[in-house]
């Protein structure tokens, strides 16, 4: 019944398998990272974080703002 | 989010910062000095002393895991603990917990030490801890993630900043790493036998010892990189989706490259090659990140004339960039049968440690000390002095290890017209006596701006205390009045 589960333990089928596995985990990261305008500015936005602790009053987390201090910042 | 009417000292749990910062230092002041002492004894051999627990290869593993795991490791501690803090906005969770991270670690490190001058070791490189030290360094490991991951889990940001992800995957790499790399059998308090041999055995020790480096050396002080040098540069990360492909790129690829130490030898040539192959991908995400990290200064290169601490930081990413450049070239096979069993792996290893991991760390610190203890670093000229020292022992000790391995390299493989060896091998290490002397003078270049931040760091939390006394003092005067 679980003879099919046989397949993976050969090695010449199981290391395409995985590098198949890991490059399509890969390029789906990348294709995530790299397309849709609102994603890239709520990402980027990410990288004011470690100045948050610094500011006296609470940032507005919007990603609308937070691409505009991007925009205006000294960062870009 | 953070309050602006609670002081940072207060919100934040300050205390294990300050003492594994404190640790790291005095472990690098012993295990660099062990360091410049071993090297003058491949100089000058008579300093061994027939001595047995004074030889090179007593010495050898307390130098590499006093700065490794005594002053990286410390070092480590020290900053992510800063850092999930601050990027969480979240207090430690466990302090207790995180104190028992702070006694175990020093003193299993300690502990290591003595059992190598001892001659007590499993002979693994950079994992020679017998069984005993082992269980406690898992224990201690085990602890950490509980501290770091709970941490995260109270954080009051919505996002856990990249700096974070490299952290994880440290913690969670090094505990794969040191607990399959240990497996073995115990016959006594003091020894035992690994569960693998052979060739198995070596992949294993590379599989290890490379992603030690990749995970230890690389992936956390990249950590340490993605939040010191923003907040020094008061800018943003270069690129924050770039700063996400480089962390994923170098987790997916560096766990293949271990096999590349093992060219030429019984390992399967498959598995070499694909090691090779992986390693020179590797040089991708690792130029990612230097140049994420270097561009995070563009617009504001003015920095660097003004600021020793932004040259400590930048320096360490261009040396990080240089070796890794340097590694992807020595694991090609051709260039590995010039490059591997001479001095030219210990100037690489070097260009890594002290250039990258050494230097970001110092800068890290020089962040830190001043917002750790509330105050400002006692000198500035010092840092500078600092930075000048570090960086000639730097150039000194890489520059002799080429001349000394590429040397060596070369005389090991001449042939004469009648394919003799053209060089008999004492020819070799009569000819790498001078490089060896240098290096030793780099060394303790090195050593001696360590010692001079140890002198403006007591001098800066002397300060603290003198200026605290003071104005305990004031406050008792005026009571007394009232």
């Amino acid at each position: 019944m679980f003879d099919w589960l046989m397949w993976f333990t050969h090695m010449e089928n199981s290391k395409p398998l995985a590098l198949a596995i890991f490059l399509g985990a890969f390029c789906g990261i990348l294709i995530y990272v790299l397309t849709g305008k609102q994603r890239a500015q709520r990402l980027e936005s990410y990288k004011y974080i470690p100045f948050d602790d610094d500011e006296l009053h609470p940032p507005d987390r919007s990603p609308a703002k937070r691409h505009s201090q991007s925009r205006n910042g000294d960062g870009q | 989010m953070a309050l602006s009417s609670v002081l940072p000292a207060e919100q934040y749990n300050y205390g294990i910062v300050r003492k594994f910062t404190i640790m790291a230092m005095v472990w690098a002041v012993i295990g660099m000095s062990v360091g410049v002492y071993i090297a003058s004894e491949l100089a000058w051999p008579f300093l061994n002393f027939d001595i047995p627990a004074l030889t090179f290869g007593r010495l050898r593993p307390v130098h590499t895991t006093l700065v490794i795991f005594g002053f990286g490791g410390s070092a480590l501690f020290a900053t992510s603990y800063y850092i999930v803090q601050r990027t969480c906005q979240a207090r430690l969770a466990f302090p207790w917990l995180a104190e028992f991270t702070f006694w175990g670690w020093s003193g299993g490190v300690a502990l290591g030490a003595l059992t190598y001058v001892l001659g007590i070791t499993q002979g693994r490189e950079y994992a020679e801890f017998e069984w005993p030290l082992d269980i406690a360094i898992t224990l201690v490991w085990v602890s950490y993630i509980v501290v770091y991951v709970e941490t995260i889990r109270r954080r009051s940001q919505p996002h856990i900043y990249v700096a974070n992800w490299f952290f994880m995957a440290f913690l969670l790499a090094v505990a794969l790493l040191h607990i399959f790399n240990n497996l073995a059998i115990p016959v006594s308090l003091t020894k035992s036998y690994s569960l693998f041999a052979g060739v198995q055995d070596a992949m294993t020790q590379w599989w290890y010892g490379h992603n030690a480096v990749g995970f230890f050396l690389t992936a956390a002080f990249l950590g340490m990189m993605y939040y010191f040098v923003p907040k020094q540069a008061g800018r943003p990360v270069y690129s924050y989706r770039l700063s996400i492909i480089h962390f994923w790129a170098l987790i997916f690829l560096y766990m293949w490259a271990g096999g590349h130490h093992l060219h030429w030898t019984a390992l399967p040539d498959w598995v070499s090659t694909l090691s090779a192959a992986f390693s020179v991908l590797l040089l991708m995400p690792s130029w990612g990140g230097m140049i994420n990290g270097i561009m995070t200064l563009s617009g504001a290169w003015d920095k660097l004339r003004s600021d020793p601490i932004m040259l400590f930081l930048i320096t360490s990413l261009s040396f990080y960039g240089m070796s890794t450049f340097e590694g992807p070239l020595m694991s090609l096979k051709s260039v590995n049968a010039l490059s591997h069993y001479t001095d030219w792996t210990i100037g690489h290893v070097h260009s890594g440690a002290l250039g990258w991991v050494a230097l970001v760390s110092f800068g890290s610190f020089y962040h830190l000390i001043p917002r750790l203890w509330d105050t400002r670093m006692y000198s500035q000229p010092l840092i500078y002095i600092h930075f000048w020292l570090a960086t000639i022992g730097i150039v000194l000790y890489i520059t002799s290890m080429w001349v000394a391995g590429i040397g060596q390299g070369l005389m090991l493989r001449s042939f004469d017209d009648y394919g003799n060896l053209a060089y008999t091998f004492i020819e070799t290490v009569e000819f790498m006596h001078t490089p060896y002397i240098w290096r030793a003078l780099g060394g303790a270049f090195f050593v001696a701006g360590v010692l001079v931040m140890v002198y403006n760091m007591y001098m800066t939390i002397q300060s603290t205390r003198r200026e605290q006394a003071a104005i305990e003092a004031k406050l008792a005067a005026k009571l007394a009045k009232a």
